[in-house]
């Protein structure tokens, strides 16, 4: 067993960043995640493995300094909160179309704008629709819990290895500012120069006499040239939506209605099925972890066989829409939503069942 | 067993760390436990409150809108959380600064005078860890050696010396509890 520790999501992500054997950390302060950088700062990683760890003087100077070390093969990381995401769209965007790796963390709160620092869920259709220009998209890990702000870390930066892909964690401020029990993962060593050569042979490590220059860029002028581009970005999606859906359901064996939630939403629908259960409502839950790759397949065999479908999210109705998409037209699907910061209570989940789902 | 706490007081009465010292505690007994707090405006001055759920059981929402225990330290949380305290549930308070005495009739009511006590010993700093004795009195969620391993890793090294004090605090407040109501 690892190592339990009693900490904060932020913090978790930041251990988690250290252990994962990050290179880099590139960040701007913003509530509520600046904890992310407070801990590497106070870790001090730099004297632990070597790692880095640098405030650059924007969000958008971290995002190009994430894309520029990407290139070089390096495992680097990346946190914000939603207007700095805003910020980093163009960097993103440069990072899918050049196909590089690296973990962005976004510890969303309200908005729109400069919004509030509470919790929410609202950057959703920005992370999983594509937040930046043209036809790409990130692989988006939602954690539920402090364990899975670690884990997922973890899991980030194998899935932006094996595919050459950003990975966003759409974390939300509750999750990152909680504090709950983490057993943490061993150290796993940093890459030695020679190991991210022979592991990233398209990475620009210096250009050795025996072989071309290896050119990073999301450029190509000549539209054949670029729809080819295209078509493998979206061959590699594909294969993404194949081999790494992640979800979770819980009591749905018997379920006569379904909630679907992630994140925070999920833990909150969680203890709502309790409460509802005890009303002897068989309500159960289904909580999606990858968002890209949407569990489409899955949340249809499960929605297809209960009577109502209720989904929660801290914004308007954004993954409702690809609960539609996945479900179809012959289950009723409605949204309950809590904006700008407010935590919807299991409470009120459960009356938002009965109303809509059950009464309506 | 599952118990859902409010812990809600003034920022720097130590409610935060008196929640963390608790979480700790249970993490070091194998515990399932979260720690949520107010964070924001009102962190910054004002009032401070955190959630603090300890479980034999995996714990589904860490947000909360009503409690088995609510450990009330100023008159803006009595306002506020009073009312979210389950039927039968329990209510802590300090009398001192309060002005409204709480009304309800189907909850466990105890006072606990920790600032008099505290600033009477001399003892200011570990006011919240007194409160957190007549706390623990009536509900023992964790032992006393859990709890000196849940201080020991909650507070940095160089504060390790004041553990005995942060103890000791914690066996007065366990005789300092006044029944004020129970069912």
């Amino acid at each position: 067993m690892g190592e339990l520790r009693l900490m904060k999501g932020n913090e978790a992500v930041a251990e988690a960043a250290i252990r994962a054997g990050c290179d880099g950390y590139f960040g701007y302060p913003i509530t509520p995640q600046s904890e992310v950088m407070e801990y590497l700062m106070a870790e001090k990683p730099f004297e632990r493995t070597g790692m880095v760890v640098l405030q650059a003087e924007s969000e958008v100077a971290s995002i190009n300094m994430l894309y520029g070390a990407a290139g070089t093969g390096k495992k680097v990381m990346t946190s914000s909160s939603s207007p700095g995401i805003s910020l980093m769209q163009e960097g993103i965007s440069y990072m899918a179309g050049s196909e590089l790796p690296a973990v962005i963390v976004n510890v969303v709160r309200g908005g729109p704008g400069l919004g509030t620092i509470q919790p929410s869920q609202a950057d959703y259709f920005q992370a999983v629709k594509g937040g930046g220009h043209g036809d790409y998209k990130l692989i988006v890990l939602a954690p539920a819990s402090v364990q899975e702000m670690c884990d997922h870390v973890k899991l980030g930066f194998d899935l932006a290895f094996k595919y050459r892909n950003p990975v966003m964690i759409l974390s939300d401020g509750a999750v990152g500012q909680m504090m709950e029990k983490v057993e943490l993962f061993d150290q796993i060593a940093r890459r030695t120069d020679a190991e991210v050569i022979s592991q990233c042979p398209w990475a620009a490590t210096g250009k050795p006499k025996d072989r071309e220059h290896i050119i990073i860029t999301s450029l190509d002028l000549d539209p054949a040239g670029q729809e080819r581009v295209n078509l493998k970005l979206q061959a590699k999606y594909k294969k993404i939506q194949e081999n790494e859906i992640l979800f979770e359901e819980i009591q749905c064996e018997d379920a006569e209605y379904l909630y679907v939630a992630f994140g925070l939403s999920a833990r909150i629908c969680q203890k709502a099925t309790d409460l509802a259960r005890a009303k002897g409502i068989r309500v159960g839950l289904f909580r999606p972890i990858t968002l890209f790759p949407f569990p489409a397949p899955q949340i249809a065999s499960v929605g297809n066989r209960v009577k109502g479908i209720l989904v929660v999210e801290m914004n308007a109705g954004q993954m409702i829409e690809d609960v539609k998409l996945s479900v179809g037209c012959n289950v009723k699907i409605e949204h309950y939503g809590r904006f700008g910061g407010i935590i919807p209570s299991p409470e009120e989940v459960v009356r938002a069942l009965e109303q809509k789902i059950i009464g309506g | 067993m599952t118990e859902e706490i409010i812990i809600a007081g003034f920022g720097g009465q130590g409610v935060l760390s008196m929640g963390k010292i608790l979480a700790y505690s249970g993490v070091m007994q194998n515990k399932e436990v979260s720690w949520m707090p107010s964070y924001g405006p009102e962190m910054r001055g004002g009032t401070a409150n955190v959630t603090v759920i300890i479980s034999d059981e995996r714990i589904s929402s860490p947000s909360l809108n009503t409690f088995d225990s609510a450990i009330i330290l100023n008159q803006q949380s009595m306002d506020k959380f009073e009312k979210t305290v389950k039927p039968g549930g329990l209510l802590i308070y300090d009398p001192n600064g309060i002005t409204r005495h709480p009304v309800r009739k189907d909850i466990n009511i105890y006072s606990i005078e920790a600032a008099d006590e505290a600033s009477k010993l001399g003892l200011s700093k570990v006011f919240n860890m007194i409160v957190l004795g007549g706390f623990l009195k009536l509900k023992p969620l964790v032992a006393s050696e859990f709890l000196h391993k849940g201080l020991l890793k909650s507070l940095p090294a160089r504060h390790h010396a004041l553990i005995p004090e942060n103890e000791k605090a914690v066996e007065i407040g366990k005789n300092l509890l006044k029944p004020v109501q129970v069912l």
